[in-house]
């Protein structure tokens, strides 16, 4: 690992100016993603601005009444996964989004890794980037509100500025929702994972695994919104041409575990009570 | 990339492992199992890979399992460390027949030590450091658990010997243990 500076941040305006000064200096909050890369040395960053304890992005607080009708879950971009994958607040309002956390990686990877560094990173097989597309999320930077369908860009591409913070992810509250993943089998990253969320009128499918970020599958989206329920996906098929292959999967493959696992999630979705 | 060549300031950081304040010079770059190691002189912690996945360098970070391949030395700074070497609560003293003299020898061992050892849920050893310590964290969560919850629970630690048979059998020996341990203090 090349040497840098550390820094531990002492709010979010020193972090940002921070960044703002120093293009070559990155956030650092759990490190999962970012420790292993700079080892690798595919990553070099001059400086570490230490953001993993500031109040700011700690958290978690959900509106959530009794119909849950407009209610939001916000959570903190440094709250590790285990927080999440444990919290009551999470279990309440948005249980697969905690099942969800509760799949990441491994135990001692959920214990440092966090929220906000998942999002930003916009790796393709990362599980959160589907919940910020399935439940309809609003990414809150330092400096304003990033809609889940503007927010990833591509491969580890998001509309994040390179001095913007990722403050925390607002998710909207479904009335019920389920994650379904098929986990690399070395890696635990996601082939694809997906989150099919019901809003009443309106169903969405966030994917992840599949494509060179999160997608939504509008096609399937529209037959559940008219019809919950596993024969209204019976015929459908995600397109492959955009998808990734690889030498774990060709794109064909991904595009039918698309197809399997938002049946396993409408499945598990609909066992809901 | 002038940054590459630039010799960082070393950095100073207390903290607390297996009980004792302990305090080191470090780069900012220094993984903390290399501070636990070359620093601290403590070599139970092992490094089985370089890509944060066989688990062997897993030690407590304020009573969790990490794993300290992938944490910077600086950001344990203030924190608690425990590592295998803190696992057992005392010393097993040894009765030298020679001189009738009392000696501290071993640790007395750990109950998931002692499983681990009574199971054989090891053959060379090497990952049996970060497999312990990540059965520790893990019957802290589910103190009575079932296969899937031992499968899941060691799911970042890899061993490539044994085929974790007797891993498994040594974490539920491990959870009968100190369940009766624990009665036995409570008592």
């Amino acid at each position: 690992m090349y040497a840098f500076d550390y820094e531990k941040a002492k709010g979010l305006g020193q972090a940002g100016a921070g960044l703002a000064a120093d293009p070559e200096a990155k956030l650092l909050a759990g490190g999962m993603t970012l420790l292993p890369s700079m080892k690798h040395r595919l990553a070099a960053p001059s400086r570490l601005i230490d953001v993993s304890a500031l109040a700011e992005m700690r958290g978690i607080t959900s509106t959530a009444t009794s119909t849950n009708v407009g209610a939001t879950l916000t959570i903190g971009a440094a709250m590790r996964h285990c927080e999440v994958a444990d919290s009551e607040e999470v279990h309440k309002s948005i249980p697969a989004l905690a099942e969800l956390a509760g799949l990441i990686g491994d135990p001692q990877v959920r214990a440092r890794g966090t929220l906000g560094g998942s999002v930003a990173n916009s790796d393709p097989a990362a599980d959160y980037p589907a919940a910020v597309v399935g439940l309809n999320a609003v990414v809150v930077t330092d400096r304003r509100e990033i809609a889940a369908d503007d927010f990833f860009l591509g491969m580890f591409a998001t509309a994040l500025a390179a001095d913007e913070i990722l403050v925390a992810v607002r998710f909207q509250v479904p009335k019920r929702a389920a994650y379904a993943k098929f986990a690399q089998m070395a890696t635990g990253y996601a082939m694809t994972g997906v989150m099919v969320a019901d809003y009443g009128d309106l169903v969405r499918v966030g994917v992840t695994g599949a494509g060179p970020c999160a997608l939504r599958w509008h096609e399937a989206e529209k037959a559940l919104s008219a019809n919950l329920s596993e024969s209204a996906l019976q015929g459908l098929n995600y397109p492959s041409d955009d998808l990734t292959a690889d030498i774990h999967a060709p794109a064909e493959y991904r595009a039918h575990l698309i197809s399997v696992m938002t049946l396993q999630a409408v499945r598990n979705l609909l066992n809901r009570k | 990339m002038t940054h590459a060549v630039m010799n960082k300031a070393p950095v100073k950081v207390i903290l607390t492992v297996n009980g004792q304040t302990r305090q080191a010079e470090v780069e900012s770059r220094t993984l903390l199992v290399d501070l636990i190691r070359d620093g601290l002189g403590l070599t139970g912690t092992h490094v089985g890979c370089d890509t944060s996945q066989c688990g062997c360098c897993t030690v407590h970070l304020d009573g969790q399992a990490v794993k300290s391949c992938t944490l910077l030395a600086v950001q344990a700074d203030g924190r608690v460390i425990t590592t295998i070497e803190g696992l057992a609560p005392g010393r097993e003293s040894q009765l030298d027949f020679t001189t009738g003299n009392t000696t501290p020898t071993m640790p007395a061992l750990h109950p998931v030590q002692q499983a681990f050892s009574a199971c054989h849920g090891l053959q060379c050893g090497f990952c049996t450091p970060g497999m312990i310590m990540a059965t520790v964290d893990l019957l802290k969560r589910h103190p009575n658990p079932n296969d899937d919850q031992i499968r899941e629970g060691l799911a970042g630690n890899l061993c490539r010997c044994t085929g974790y048979v007797n891993i498994i059998a040594a974490v539920k020996q491990a959870a009968v243990l100190m369940a009766s341990t624990n009665a036995g203090s409570a008592a």
